[in-house]
């Protein structure tokens, strides 16, 4: 039997995700102009594995598998984790990464909306741990074409030193080791463009574009993406006010790594995140934090995915302790 | 003036359908060939018939008597004979049956003498006159729960403010509205006798900006009455909810399990405001109500129906269409699928819509939660849907509680958004009545535990007092031996026991013996402390003789309980033996004090 309420708004699973997929597109698009086509066959190779992990897990929990595949959200972690990823890994990398995130981080804590980590950070930061030399092979833009980078991702032979810069982050950190460095020396460098890295630095406002479309869609709230690149300013900013020849400008910090992708796409993942208003805030300022402070002091030049998956873990007492107060019971003191 | 409006958090905007049945006015529904009159109006507002079986009524001649503190009378709402009383399928999502009164209408709608009532020269003196005045007019809400307006009037505490729910929020309904046009004089009569009667100083009257029509003639009509206003509040479902309502046009929050009267204010809906305008000024019980046609329907109209008509009977009015798969009472948000045609209109059926899949088709199957919080953005309660229903999910309810589950108020909007199709609402639903059958069954089990813990004391306090008769014996049998020991110190006395005596003679001459033989810590003291000592032990020697008289004879009660009179019994014989004891070695003392005295 059917109850109330017979209507409803037509919103579905499927939808949220497809429109999460629409709002890549943008920071996709200047990858592919700013970096090559190389990731294009990453975000395939990603996809056609997640569904499938996906499919095969299904099969064998028993669950119906048509309607889970038909939800996206496999693709969706597909394409976080393959655009977390350099475009130039070889694609058992890419497929280890995606294996990951399906089996071990969503189906194995019990599938979609279970998991209390982020299916894609876990990818990441498994992969950055077991192979950290691939893991840091970021070209420089313009620097390859197609063929070349075709023929790495299906597992040419690397010549490490002509095909790879670092990434901006990286450089800057392997840099200011060096005696007497300063920001604005490395920054001299051929791997920095205007604010950050090179061509880089035009995909995070990709990014940032179908981040704005997503909050206006009301698919994400601006609680998360507002308090995550709101801290991370705010720290970036008095650090660098306080030693401009140590630490990088807010600038350099929003636009590098993958802080606008986290901003609007890893961080507002609602099954592993913070659900709360006021959790949220708390949430997502934690993982800039975190993040900034691996940037500057820990042993990787990107930190957000540790941070993320740090704040994971705290989720259920923020949350716990931010519940709002409820209609009638507002003024009272909550247990 | 109402300076601003205060708006609840969340809400939906489905669509509302209301065009289509608000375009006709109220016609009266064909009189049915018989009547199914409930005896009860909601789960706790009950009457008992007070006709019998062939009895002829007539039309406003009460057939149920008011039971119980929230229940309210019931009438004939046209004259006839009554038929049958017996079980009959109830418009409630249970389907359960309840007692009903049928009646075969003789089709001349006779009236019964009407007995209209002064509310104002009752004063407040005879404020019970009117209570029961408004119970036996067989008064309830009319917006849907049907609770007992007389209850609602009767708190002791004064409302400063009467809000009026003009609202109707929910989609396809329209009866509110079309009173408001149709009636707004008679509301707005019923609403100034309820400020009367609650004391209150203004009458809000709350209407959704959709209805521009019923705002007007409300109006119109409120310009008479000095002390009410029409307030226009915005589209936003459920602000026609009670405690939203008022939170809106006052920005008091009323939480779960609270009366309105406790802030100073109380709700009721416009059609509740007509009934009691027609009780009190025309006599009138309440007959019928205005009921919503719509939905999947040739000829959706408002209809004033009266209470007991079959839905069956009301259908053809309407004309449904051929795809049509259910009828839903009430609105689409709330209500819930009629479990049988034959169930009749009650006091709170403010609609019959007719669904088809193409207006309200099954949802798609349930996914799993994937926490997006689109429903706590909703929630007009402001509560956390997803946690309760994980909390729900998982049966944990007494996290689900301190989720404040009851809070909720079941509008669906969190269902209504939901991208996973869970009818969380539902969830809820299980929830509550999980709680409350573990409630029912807790105090059966506490009662229960009661009469076997009343039934262990009574066992208890009858072998107590049987101890306690038997202690009061051994006491005194103990009190007289004591007595007799002490006689025992003098070895002339007989006794009636010569074996004790010769016993106690032989102690004391052993005592006596060891006296003599052992020197006391007193012996190598000086004459003249030692004689201090004896004339210390003097001066005691009347104390605690006093004393140790008194006691043993001191008799335990019947009244004390077996282990204290136990307890009591043998420190009384202890104490009684020990000052015996003190007794004797004092006098010894003292003799020898003096036998030292005359050594000298």
């Amino acid at each position: 039997m059917i109850h109330s309420p017979y209507i409803r708004t037509g919103a579905s699973v499927h939808a949220v995700m497809r429109n999460v997929l629409f709002a890549l597109m943008p920071g996709i698009a200047i990858y592919v102009w700013q970096i090559g086509a190389g990731i294009l066959v990453q975000l395939a190779i990603a996809t056609v594995v997640a569904l499938a992990a996906e499919a095969l897990v299904l099969r064998l929990r028993a669950r119906p598998v048509g309607i889970a595949l038909t939800d996206l959200s496999a693709v969706v972690t597909a394409w976080l984790v393959a655009l977390s990823f350099p475009p130039i890994v070889p694609w058992w990398i890419t497929a280890f990464g995606v294996i990951i995130a399906i089996v071990a981080v969503k189906h194995l804590y019990g599938g979609l909306g279970q998991n209390p980590f982020n299916p894609a950070m876990v990818g990441y930061c498994a992969m950055i741990v077991a192979f950290p030399s691939l893991m840091a092979q970021w070209p420089p833009a313009g620097a390859l074409d197609f063929a070349t980078q075709l023929d790495l991702i299906l597992g040419g032979v690397r010549e490490i030193d002509a095909i790879t810069g670092a990434t901006a982050l990286d450089a800057l950190r392997t840099g200011l080791r060096a005696d007497d460095a300063t920001v604005p020396l490395v920054m001299q460098r051929d791997a920095f463009g205007l604010l950050a890295g090179r061509g880089w630095e035009w995909i995070g406002l990709g990014y940032l574009a179908g981040g704005l479309w997503l909050l206006a869609r009301r698919i994400i709230t601006w609680h998360l993406p507002v308090a995550f690149l709101g801290t991370l300013t705010v720290i970036s900013t008095l650090m660098w006010l306080l030693d401009p020849q140590q630490f990088a400008s807010p600038l350099f910090h929003l636009l590098s790594g993958g802080a606008l992708l986290a901003a609007f796409f890893i961080v507002t993942d609602p099954v592993s995140g913070s659900t709360t208003p006021r959790g949220k805030l708390i949430f997502a300022a934690g993982i800039a934090i975190i993040a900034y402070v691996i940037r500057n002091w820990g042993a990787f030049p990107e930190g957000i995915a540790f941070a993320v998956l740090l704040m994971n873990m705290c989720v259920p007492l923020i949350d716990m302790k931010t519940q709002p107060p409820v209609f009638g019971h507002k003024g009272e003191r909550r247990p | 003036m109402i300076g601003k409006l205060f708006g609840f958090n969340g809400g939906v905007k489905p669509r509302t359908h209301k065009d289509d049945s608000a375009r006709e006015p109220i016609a009266r529904a064909p009189m049915p060939a018989r009547l199914i009159v409930p005896l009860r109006h909601n789960t706790r507002a009950i009457a008992r018939p007070i006709v019998e079986i062939g009895q002829h009524v007539l039309k406003g001649e009460r057939i149920g008597g008011a039971e119980g503190v929230l229940g309210t009378a019931c009438h004939a709402p046209t004259s006839g004979t009554v038929v049958e009383i017996a079980e009959h399928t109830m418009p409630h999502p249970s389907g359960l049956p309840t007692l009903c009164v049928y009646i075969e209408p003789d089709g001349e709608d006779r009236w019964t003498e009407l007995k209209p009532l002064d509310y104002a020269s009752c004063g407040c003196g005879d404020r019970q006159a009117v209570l029961d005045f408004l119970r036996d007019s067989g008064i309830v809400g009319m917006g849907g729960a049907a609770f007992p307006s007389h209850i609602k009037v009767g708190t002791k505490r004064v409302a400063h403010t009467l809000v009026l729910n003009g609202a109707e929020c929910e989609p396809w309904i329209t009866s509110d509205d079309r009173l408001m046009r149709e009636r707004a004089d008679s509301i707005l009569r019923g609403a100034h006798i309820l400020s009367e009667l609650l004391g209150a100083q203004r009458i809000l009257v709350g209407i959704e900006d959709n209805k521009p029509e019923a705002i007007a003639a409300m109006r119109e009509a409120a310009a008479s009455l000095p002390n009410a206003e029409v307030v226009v509040v915005p589209t936003l479902y459920p602000a026609g909810g009670e405690k939203q309502l008022i939170r809106v046009l006052t920005g008091i929050e009323i939480p779960h399990g609270k009366l309105g009267t406790e802030f100073g204010v109380q709700c009721f809906n416009v059609g509740t405001a007509e009934a009691v305008h027609r009780a009190f000024d025309l006599g009138e019980p309440l007959l019928s109500r205005v009921v919503t046609l719509t939905g999947n329907v040739e000829r959706p109209r408002n209809w004033e129906v009266l209470i007991g008509t079959p839905i069956e009977d009301l259908l053809e009015l309407a004309g449904p269409r051929d795809d049509t798969d259910r009828y839903i009472l009430g609105g689409p948000m709330m209500g819930f699928a009629a479990p049988d045609l034959s169930v009749p209109v009650v006091k709170g059926t403010n609609c019959v819509i007719a669904g088809s899949q193409a207006l309200f088709p099954y949802p798609p199957p349930e996914q799993p939660c994937i926490r997006c919080g689109a429903c706590a953005e909703v929630c007009p309660a402001d509560l956390q849907p997803f946690e309760l229903y994980w909390y729900a999910r998982s049966k944990n309810f007494g996290k689900a509680q301190e989720y404040h589950l009851f809070d909720c108020i079941e509008c669906g909007c969190c269902a209504y958004v939901c991208p996973s199709n869970i009818p969380l609402v539902d969830y809820y639903r299980f929830a509550k009545s999980e709680i409350w059958a573990r409630e029912r069954e807790h105090d059966a089990a506490d009662a229960a535990r009661e009469r076997f813990e009343f039934r262990n004391y009574r066992q208890e306090r009858e072998k107590a007092e049987k101890a306690a008769r038997l202690a009061a014996k051994a006491a005194e049998t103990k009190a007289k031996l004591a007595a007799k020991g002490d006689a025992e110190a003098e070895p002339a006395k007989p006794d009636d026991d010569p074996k004790k005596a010769l016993i106690a003679a032989a102690l004391a001459r052993a005592k006596a013996q060891k006296e003599s033989v052992a020197p006391k810590n007193t012996d190598e003291l000086p004459p003249e402390v030692q004689a201090e000592i004896a004339e210390i032990d003097e001066r005691r020697k009347p104390l605690t003789s006093e004393e140790g008289a008194r006691q043993p004879v001191a008799e335990p009660s019947a009244e004390e309980a077996g282990e204290a009179a136990a307890h009591a019994r043998d420190e009384d014989t202890k104490k009684a033996l020990i000052t015996a004891a003190i007794e004797r070695a004092q006098e010894q003392k003292a003799e020898q004090a003096e036998r030292e005295r005359d050594d000298k």
